[in-house]
């Protein structure tokens, strides 16, 4: 095989990293979904929520974005 | 890195993050370069003058446009900072505001074709976000003495519980300026790096080059949500950390 280990181990590496973002995705779902949840059984009280949601969903994208974060570093420096 | 790598990538998405001094050559002064980052500072620190002097310089009642938009800015910062920090939290609704436009006229001027995002690079986010750390530590302690420490030592779980609870509280207390100024930093660079990688695929394509081009004006979209929610986000995050401080307990 030719090539260069060093590019082949950026390329597998950040392959990897990307699969954080699979449970960030989940994360902020849940956080969504619990929110229409409760939404729909209670739509007076929804308007006051949506900061908290939005928080919630900083924090949880927060993580996914640290992953992708890391793969790109790997891939490109 | 070594020849061969750099011949098979020819895009660079990373590249338009490199900080570099405008008048390469010119250097004026030993101690300072300005960079395209100062540029940018600088030129949203113009726009946000701009928009407060020229907006709020008429003073109507029934607001035209530019005023409304400073209005609605500022009440919307003051309703934030009351509803979590409580109207003690008035005090310091100055710092929180300019964190709050600096941070979001940063991020938007960043959207701009041929830009530089100000707010991607983690020394600066990290700057901001440590100086909100040491700005709450410093005011818990001024504001509540000894009893801020009560912060770390939760009395409503079981006793044998705290000792745990306390490491675990002191460790997540140090590490909020570094996952505030991550979160910044990261979705800035991430979502522009995203772009550039499209834009690579759309410049490769030729005719099929539609779909990435699609593709950027759905990321791009994105970008404009994320970018304002982030800047939100930060904002409120300080606003809660803010009431910590002048509110300790659990």
């Amino acid at each position: 095989m030719e090539g260069d280990i060093v590019q082949m181990g950026k390329f597998i590496g950040a392959g990897l990293a990307c699969t954080g973002m699979g449970g960030a995705a989940v994360g902020v779902g849940h956080v969504v979904g619990n929110f229409l949840a409760g939404a729909l059984r209670n739509p007076s009280a929804a308007p006051g929520q949506t900061a908290t949601m939005f928080i919630g969903i900083a924090f949880a994208e927060a993580l996914g974005i640290f992953s992708f974060l890391v793969a790109l570093l790997l891939m490109y420096a | 890195m070594k020849e061969s790598s750099e011949s098979q990538f020819n895009i660079h998405p990373m590249d338009q993050f490199i900080i570099e001094p405008i008048l390469s050559g010119a250097e004026v002064l030993e101690w300072y370069t300005f960079t395209n980052q100062a540029l940018w500072m600088l030129i949203s620190l113009v726009a946000i003058s701009l928009l407060f002097v020229f907006g709020i310089r008429k003073n109507e009642v029934i607001p035209g446009r530019l005023q409304s938009i400073a209005e609605i800015l500022y009440t919307f910062v003051k309703k934030m900072v009351v509803d979590i920090a409580g109207p003690e939290g008035l005090k310091y609704f100055p710092y929180i505001f300019t964190l709050f436009i600096f941070i979001l006229f940063g991020n938007i001027l960043g959207l701009l074709p041929f830009s530089f995002t100000v707010t991607s690079h983690i020394a600066v986010t990290g700057i901001l976000a440590l100086a909100v750390f040491l700005f709450v530590t410093i005011l818990g302690f001024v504001k509540n003495g000894f009893k801020f420490l009560g912060l770390f030592w939760i009395s409503s779980a079981p006793l044998a519980l705290r000792p745990v609870l306390l490491i675990i509280e002191v460790i997540s207390y140090f590490v909020r300026p570094v996952s505030h100024s991550i979160r910044l930093a990261g979705n800035m660079m991430a979502g522009h790096a995203v772009i550039k990688v499209f834009a690579g695929f759309a410049g490769a394509l030729g005719f099929g080059a539609i779909a990435p081009i699609v593709a950027i004006m759905a990321v791009y979209g994105l970008e404009m949500l994320v970018v304002v929610i982030q800047a939100y986000v930060f904002t409120i995050l300080t606003c809660v950390y803010l009431n910590d401080a002048l509110h300790p307990g659990h």
